[in-house]
């Protein structure tokens, strides 16, 4: 399938899908389908870096956190629109992506993901004693009830931007995977040695996996501050963002555009009904167990079932 | 800025001091990541574990948390082994140790962190011995023995380890695995076995590692995330594997997040590791001792 009928395909999903949240009417929809939506983006941002070259991002908390707080800054001081802002969250989260993975990439790769992890443990001591977004207190944004001129109200319209962003990551994705980027992506994860001695230039592969990965999870990350209306440190750097995101596209299966899809769906649907139905502890474990029994057990995810 | 410099003795002293803690939590690592190449993640979780086990022997029966710790090292030992073997087979074996073994560990990490907030909350834990309260005065110099302790614990644990790797066979075949694996099959013994005796050992120290935590502070879940920064940053910066290193940087780290936090407030403390590890990573990868 050529990338413009592609793209014509997931619009039609996604209009199919607002329509079926107007149909609905409820906001609950809204609230539950924007985080699925936003696991949508975040999973398939991180397996671009990690499911097609290989190296694993644990620092995905600290990429929300950038998209997050500039648009908490952007909110103080300008009064730009929403769209304007997740572009600039963007911007600074590839800026992050590509400046760790400058400093770390050249060595072996489990020294990036040790650096990551460390490296949302730092974003949060900068946060937390940055006192102009409220430090450890947190900060408030008031958003509008609704959105003028297109007449719905403001969560619908943040389910729309993120439902735009998912379309956005997923065709991304997948006009990667089907180019010499992504051939030369798959070089590095299969064997990046002999890539190197072939010629890839690895490197620069890996600082524009890292970019693009950063670049999408800083725009998921964006719209946040609207969302939950009252951002802290804690909760923004909580690890449960960075188990599921890599969870996600894990279960589903990591070779193809697909699993982070399937994964972040289930996943994200389960998770809503675990944390309504049991407790929000409980569906966090569920995660967890799951992440570890799909990679001892169903290395491929679940898409490995459907192949051969 | 008024420096002080009673409060740089003291800052120093006791970063000394924590440092010698740091090590004693870094040294599982050392032997796991250092040694045997696993990208132990998890490390941090199973120190938690041997906190809380302490926890519950001192809350409970009056325990000494250190004691504790010691008798409580045989069945971390055997949850190291059951671990390995996991490793082993699902993703050694399979060349995947990359993206999936990581993963395998971060799972384990956050399954852990979940399970002990579901079981003792989210408040602050800690345990009562007689050596909490106590200080030892020398001139303008306080030695807490609180932290003096865990320290000396430390330091024989790494004596222990130390004489264990170099006199034993087991310990000499744990040091030619972290060398050469396939030179080590050709003489006929298994890698496998070498390393699941070596992977149990790592995970027997955080049992100890985790007692001197809840000795040197109150403990909570999700505090052992804190401790992936620093305690790979002090693995990278002794030079991977080597005892005398792991020591000296984590005295080196102690004492600068000690003076970080004397002067600039302790909320910019955690930073200081993230520092360390990146500009090692950036500038001297072979760690300070390391051959460039």
């Amino acid at each position: 399938m050529k990338n413009p009928l592609f793209i014509l395909w997931l619009i039609v999903a996604a209009a199919l899908t607002f329509g079926l949240a107007r149909l609905v009417d409820n906001a609950y929809f809204y609230f539950a389908g924007y985080v699925v939506l936003q696991y949508i983006v975040l999973s398939t941002a991180w397996n671009i870096l990690g499911g097609y070259t290989g190296y694993v991002n644990f620092g995905i908390p600290a990429f929300i956190a950038v998209g997050a707080y500039s648009t908490v800054v952007l909110h103080k001081t300008t009064s730009l629109p929403l769209v304007a802002m997740i572009a600039i969250g963007g911007a600074l989260s590839a800026l992050l992506g590509v400046g760790t993975g400058y400093l770390t990439l050249r060595l072996r790769g489990t020294f990036f993901s040790i650096a990551t992890l460390a490296m949302a443990v730092v974003m949060q001591t900068l946060v937390t004693n940055w006192d102009f977004v409220g430090g450890s207190r947190g900060a408030y944004i008031i958003r509008p009830a609704t959105v003028q001129y297109l007449g719905i109200n403001y969560i619908e319209y943040l389910f729309l931007i993120m439902l735009g962003l998912s379309i956005f990551a997923v065709a991304t994705a997948r006009a990667i995977e089907k180019s010499r980027l992504g051939f030369g992506f798959a070089t590095i994860r299969d064997d990046e040695l002999a890539a190197e001695a072939s010629g890839v230039p690895t490197l620069k592969l890996k600082l524009i996996a890292c970019g693009l990965s950063g670049g999408f999870m800083g725009m998921a990350g964006s719209p946040l501050p609207y969302y939950v209306t009252y951002l802290d440190p804690a909760s923004t750097f909580s690890l449960s963002y960075a188990v599921n995101t890599i969870a996600m596209p894990l279960i589903g299966g990591t070779s193809s555009w697909l699993g982070p899809i399937l994964g972040a769906i289930l996943l994200g649907t389960l998770q809503q009904v675990a944390t309504v139905t049991i407790s929000s502890a409980v569906s966090l474990l569920i995660v967890g167990v799951l992440l570890v029994f799909f990679v001892i057990v169903a290395p491929k995810g679940i898409l490995g079932w459907f192949q051969k | 800025m008024d420096i002080s410099f009673d409060l740089l003795g003291n800052a120093l002293v006791s970063g000394l001091l924590l440092g010698g803690f740091y090590a004693a939590v870094t040294i599982g690592i050392s032997i796991s990541f250092g040694m045997l190449d696993i990208v132990n993640i998890a490390h941090p979780a199973f120190i938690l574990l041997g906190s809380y086990i302490a926890y519950i022997m001192n809350a409970n029966f009056g325990f000494d948390p250190i004691l504790t710790a010691i008798v409580a090292m045989p069945a971390f030992y055997a949850l190291g082994v059951a671990i390995y073997h996991i490793y082993d087979v699902s993703f050694e074996r399979r060349g995947d140790t990359a993206l999936r073994g990581l993963s395998f560990f971060f799972g384990l990490l956050f399954i852990t962190e979940v399970a002990l907030t579901l079981v003792f909350g989210v408040d602050y834990r800690l345990v009562e011995a007689v050596y909490i309260g106590p200080t030892l005065h020398f001139g303008v110099i306080d030695l807490p023995l609180r932290l003096l302790v865990p320290a000396l614990v430390s330091v024989a644990l790494m004596v222990c380890l130390h004489l264990y790797l170099s006199r034993t066979f087991i310990g000499r075949a744990v040091q030619a695995v972290a060398q050469d694996p396939l030179a080590l099959r050709l003489m006929a013994a298994d890698p496998s076995r070498i390393k699941r005796i070596a992977f149990g050992l790592s995970i027997a120290t955080a049992s100890l590692a985790g007692a001197v935590l809840i000795i040197i502070q109150p403990v909570e879940p999700s505090i052992g995330r804190e401790y992936i920064g620093r305690i790979f940053a002090i693995c990278v910066l002794g030079g991977l594997g080597s005892f005398a290193g792991t020591l000296v940087a984590a005295i080196i780290l102690g004492v600068m997040e000690n003076i970080t936090a004397t002067f600039f407030g302790p909320s910019w403390a955690p930073a200081v590791a993230f520092g360390f590890l990146l500009l090692t990573l950036a500038f001297r990868p072979s760690g300070i001792f390391g051959r460039a």
